[in-house]
């Protein structure tokens, strides 16, 4: 099954215990009724302390569950981690008890979801919400918990903070119940803040101020992100690196201005072909052929061969290694360095 | 910007087409969907103990009603005070109540009056909250406005009070008069639930391709609705009937048993439940007796219709 | 606030009115003798039916007539005089005197609810499909389908008479105690739906969103089950326990006759028996009216308990 070309996984090739948060090699699969699906299939990934990482992906791509893996708030059942390590300051989350995960959330790393309007509790004030940790877990009285919670509400700019403190989630906006939740994350300042499509249900001109809002934020406060999101256009002025997943493997992994200028894997080549252009008019826009695979029966060999123009017996028959391509970028294609040659032409 | 969960969902619309991308003829596509339902539904039921163990006792409930002659050979009418109270004997197995009347003999021919009424106030309810929910959710607009407003306030209506009203104004105490008097009462204020349900359904359907296809093709509202409209209707119809049943059994009890329901000559369990109750020092047998076979026999509907719903929509479990 | 309040008002003026409307329909028009008709099959003394005539209106005629009839009655029935009964008690003092015992008897049945009920539910939500959800689904599809009639005479005849664990009846003056299981025997159906509605309520707010991000928020579990889950879960039990005290004041005709209670359900019990007309007609007016207030305040303790309702 190896291969003489490939080469070692960018795990083992960056140095060992030097990264904030680092995933190494996960493995997660639901267990339901009608079957096992492999939902996260070798997921490996690092953040370093004030860096922001993209994670992109279609829905089902396991891009969330990884997220929540870390989180440790995946519902098991179903969900059931197979093997693999979640260090976060060089220890295994994964081998800590529940209460010291617990310790984690919110405090070392904390994460905000896409729908703000069912993500928050509607029967109890925003305040309230934000103040909660801060009684709960610091020990704060209730007032001084209120001026912390307006502080916090002031510096995601929710305008007349004061007044607005004991409003409840559905009297506020999409944007600025966002803002809501991004106050109450960051409530403990936490290290590491995950994003799971922060912006996917709002209007294109809110979703830009609430990614700017969190660009602001992370300089700010120094925080390292993982954006988790579908959409390439929302990644470019934020991210530092992008992981592209695709059926729960990391398929491409690149700076943004590498992948940008030249992805070196075809999902992602196709991804950035269906972005519509404003500079080229009147031509058809690409779109990838064929639907996501179903986690139940995933394709044999590479995951993406049969949607793939590039497609080989090679890639039906073996799986493909994380192939590096210098400047830390990887790619899991068999053939890499012809996608690379074909974008950057 | 770009979103390639939509592209995804409009290839995934495209594959549902089908491999020859023919939608196929609209009435197979709606009966194909009703008959998968149901056929998942029946898989279902086949498992469920309590679907089997009620489907026997209505069975028995409903042959005892039809043959009561097979149960007992005693006439319930039969009645000597020399009796009153005797105890169990090779002839009345349950013994005689106060009047002398074999105990076990009257509650198998009760349920005769019970399954009557329980079964014309279940259709007839039925029709009221077809015609109700079909015109409400196909016309919408204003019929709907006025039809639902019509259905929150009956069922703001308090059952009981109401039917004690009612029933109160019939002076006849003709066997026939009264079964009617109540099952009128029933239906009348019982419909509200089962026309919510149709109404719902009904909108469902109305806005199924294969009914804008009819229409298109020139189909008038009667035929529409009759033909395309009321099959889909019809099943969560019976499951919320088949429940109701059970309790317009129940609810017929009640008022037999305040002495506003049906009166003797007619043998209802309500009554015998009434008399054996006020006797119960004496003799409790005439009291338990029926009080058993009007527990079961609601107890079985419930159940029956409660199995049908759970099969039909597993979300509610 | 206000708006909500106000519209669900007026709806009840309308429902007060159109209930009544019937009741008084039923009762008066139509053909016949509309004094024959209060008073059933009994025969009606000179001195009654130049009583009822008044009280009445009869002697006006037609539509007009009956209108004028109609809103007299409603005049009088907000002015509380609820005329004599043919006994030639007030009723007014009838149920003053049977209010309170009605009253107590609702808030155990309701008292019985909740602390069964809801507690029962909410285990049964959070461990659902287990051993106590499933007996617990099976036992209250049993009490759901043994009606009245059936378990208040067969608790009176076993625990009363023959274990003699309660007393079997209440009498003129009934204590907590003597009051006890006919309250049992009244809040069990309140007990069973709202041990079905907590389950489902909670169940399904154990799978919303906000949980997930409480849990996110590093929040201990106890803490998410007792303040966010359940705050959510118990609007809808409350609603329902609301409606529900309602109905046990209204609706508790069969036990209060089974248990010789003397409340306003007894009350109506022997009026239908004795075929006391008037006196039926004066509870029922009474009882829509408690029903009818009963549901307005459940919709605004609704809307205190959602703040999505309160600011529609």
């Amino acid at each position: 099954m190896t291969d003489a070309v490939i080469q070692p996984t960018p795990a083992s090739a960056t140095p060992e215990g030097g990264h904030l948060l680092e995933v190494r090699d996960l493995h997660v699969e639901f267990r339901t009724h009608e079957g096992v699906a492999k939902v996260i299939n070798g997921v490996s990934y690092h953040l370093d302390a004030g860096e922001t990482l993209a994670v992109l992906g279609e829905s089902g791509s396991g891009k969330s569950v990884t997220a929540q893996a870390i989180m440790g708030i995946l519902d098991s059942p179903p969900a059931h981690i197979r093997s693999g390590q979640i260090l976060y300051q060089g220890r295994d989350l994964l081998t800590q008890s529940e209460e010291q995960r617990r310790q984690v959330r919110g405090k070392e790393i904390a994460m905000i979801f896409q729908d703000a309007l069912s993500a928050l509790n509607p029967v109890f004030p925003v305040g309230w919400q934000i103040g909660e940790t801060l009684r709960t877990r610091e020990g704060m009285s209730r007032a001084d918990a209120r001026r912390r919670a307006i502080e916090l509400m002031d510096l995601v700019k929710i305008p007349a903070a004061e007044r607005r403190i004991g409003d409840y989630p559905h009297q506020f906006s999409g944007g600025m119940r966002q803002r809501v939740m991004i106050a109450m994350a960051l409530a403990l300042n936490p290290k590491v803040l995950i994003a799971d499509e922060p912006t996917t249900a709002l209007d294109v001109t809110v979703q830009a101020q609430i990614m700017d809002l969190l660009a602001d934020l992370r300089q700010e406060l120094g925080m390292a992100m993982i954006l988790i999101t579908h959409d390439l256009g929302v990644v470019a002025g934020v991210a530092d690196r992008i992981a592209v997943m695709y059926a729960g493997r990391i398929v491409e992994h690149a700076d943004v201005r590498s992948l940008y200028r030249a992805p070196a894997h075809p999902y992602t080549k196709g991804l950035l072909e269906s972005i519509p252009r404003l500079d080229v008019k009147g031509q058809e826009l690409a779109t990838i052929k064929g639907l996501p695979p179903n986690l139940m029966r995933i394709p044999s060999g590479c995951p993406f061969h049969p949607r793939c123009p590039y497609v080989q017996q090679v890639c039906v028959d073996v799986v493909p290694h994380s192939l590096v391509l210098g400047d830390g970028r990887t790619s899991e294609c068999h053939f890499a360095q012809e996608v690379l040659d074909d974008s950057a032409r | 910007m770009s979103d390639f969960e939509t592209v995804a969902a409009s290839e995934n619309q495209a594959a549902r087409r089908g491999p020859s991308g023919e939608p196929g003829t609209p009435n197979q596509v709606g009966q194909q969907k009703v008959r998968s339902l149901a056929g998942d539904a029946w898989r279902d039921l086949r498992r469920n103990p309590i679907f089997w163990l009620s489907l026997l006792l209505v069975t028995i409930i409903s042959l005892m009603a039809i043959v009561p002659g097979l149960f007992t050979p005693n006439d319930p009418q039969d009645c000597l005070l020399s009796r009153q109270n005797a105890g169990p004997s090779g002839s009345a197995i349950f013994g005689y109540d106060f009047q002398g009347c074999d105990t076990f003999s009257r509650a198998v021919y009760g349920s005769r009056a019970s399954l009557l009424v329980g079964a014309l106030s279940a259709l007839l309810t039925g029709v009221i909250a077809l015609v109700i929910g079909l015109l409400s959710g196909y016309f919408g607009r204003w019929v709907d406005a006025v039809l639902s407003r019509l259905i929150d306030i009956v069922l703001g209506i308090p059952l009981l009070l109401a039917a004690i009203v009612l029933l109160k104004r019939v002076g006849s105490d003709n066997s026939n008069a009264r079964i009617f008097a109540v099952v009128f009462v029933l239906a009348i204020l019982g419909w509200t639930t089962a026309a919510r349900v149709v109404r719902s359904s009904v909108i469902t359907a109305k806005e199924q391709d294969y009914v804008a296809a009819a229409r298109m093709l020139g189909a008038g509202h009667g035929r529409i609705m009759l033909r395309h409209i009321l099959p889909n209707s019809l099943a969560p119809a019976i499951v919320v009937l088949t429940i109701a049943l059970g309790s317009f059994i129940a609810a017929e009890a009640t008022l037999s048993f305040l002495g506003i329901g049906l009166k003797a000559p007619t043998i209802s369990w309500g009554q015998d439940i009434d008399t054996g109750r006020i006797h119960m020092r004496e003799s409790a047998t005439p009291l338990l007796v029926p009080s058993t076979f009007l527990a079961l026999t609601v107890l079985a509907f419930i159940m029956l219709g409660d199995a049908i719903r759970d099969a039909f929509d597993p979300k509610l479990r | 606030m206000f708006r909500y309040i106000l519209r669900r008002l007026l709806q009840m003026v309308l429902a007060f009115l159109g209930t009544t409307l019937i009741v008084y329909a039923l009762m008066f028009a139509g053909q016949g003798d509309p004094i024959q008709a209060l008073a059933g099959e009994r025969p009606v003394t000179e001195a009654q039916r130049a009583y009822l005539t008044e009280k009445y209106h009869l002697d006006a005629t037609g539509i007009g007539g009956f209108f004028y009839r109609y809103f007299d009655y409603v005049r009088s029935l907000l002015q509380g005089d609820l005329g004599q009964s043919l006994t030639g008690r007030q009723i007014g003092d009838i149920l003053q005197q049977a209010w309170p015992v009605t009253v107590k008897l609702a808030l155990i049945a309701l008292a019985v609810a909740v602390i069964f009920g809801v507690t029962a539910g909410v285990i049964a939500g959070i461990r659902r499909a287990g051993i106590f959800d499933n007996s617990t689904l099976v036992l209250t599809l049993l009490v759901l389908g043994i009606p009245t009639i059936v378990l208040a005479p067969l608790a009176q005849y076993f625990l009363g008479v023959k274990w003699q664990l309660f007393p079997p009846t209440a009498g003129a003056e009934p204590n907590f105690y003597a009051l006890l299981l006919p309250g049992i025997v009244l809040g069990s159906l309140s007990l069973a739906t709202a041990l079905r509605l907590t389950r489902t309520s909670v169940a399904e707010n154990l799978r919303a969103d906000y949980v997930r991000t409480a849990r996110s928020k590093g929040l201990v579990k106890r803490r998410i089950v007792s303040v966010h889950v359940l705050r959510n879960s118990l609007i809808p039990v409350v609603t329902f326990l609301g409606v529900e005290l309602g109905n046990l004041m209204s609706g508790a005709i069969i036990t209060e006759g089974v248990f010789n209670i003397p409340g306003v359900g007894f009350n109506l019990f022997r009026g239908i028996r004795t075929e006391d007309g008037p006196l039926v007609v004066g509870i029922v007016s009474v009882l829509v009216v408690v029903y009818l207030v009963s549901n307005l305040l459940v919709d605004v303790l609704y809307a205190v308990l959602d703040p999505r309702i309160r600011y529609e």
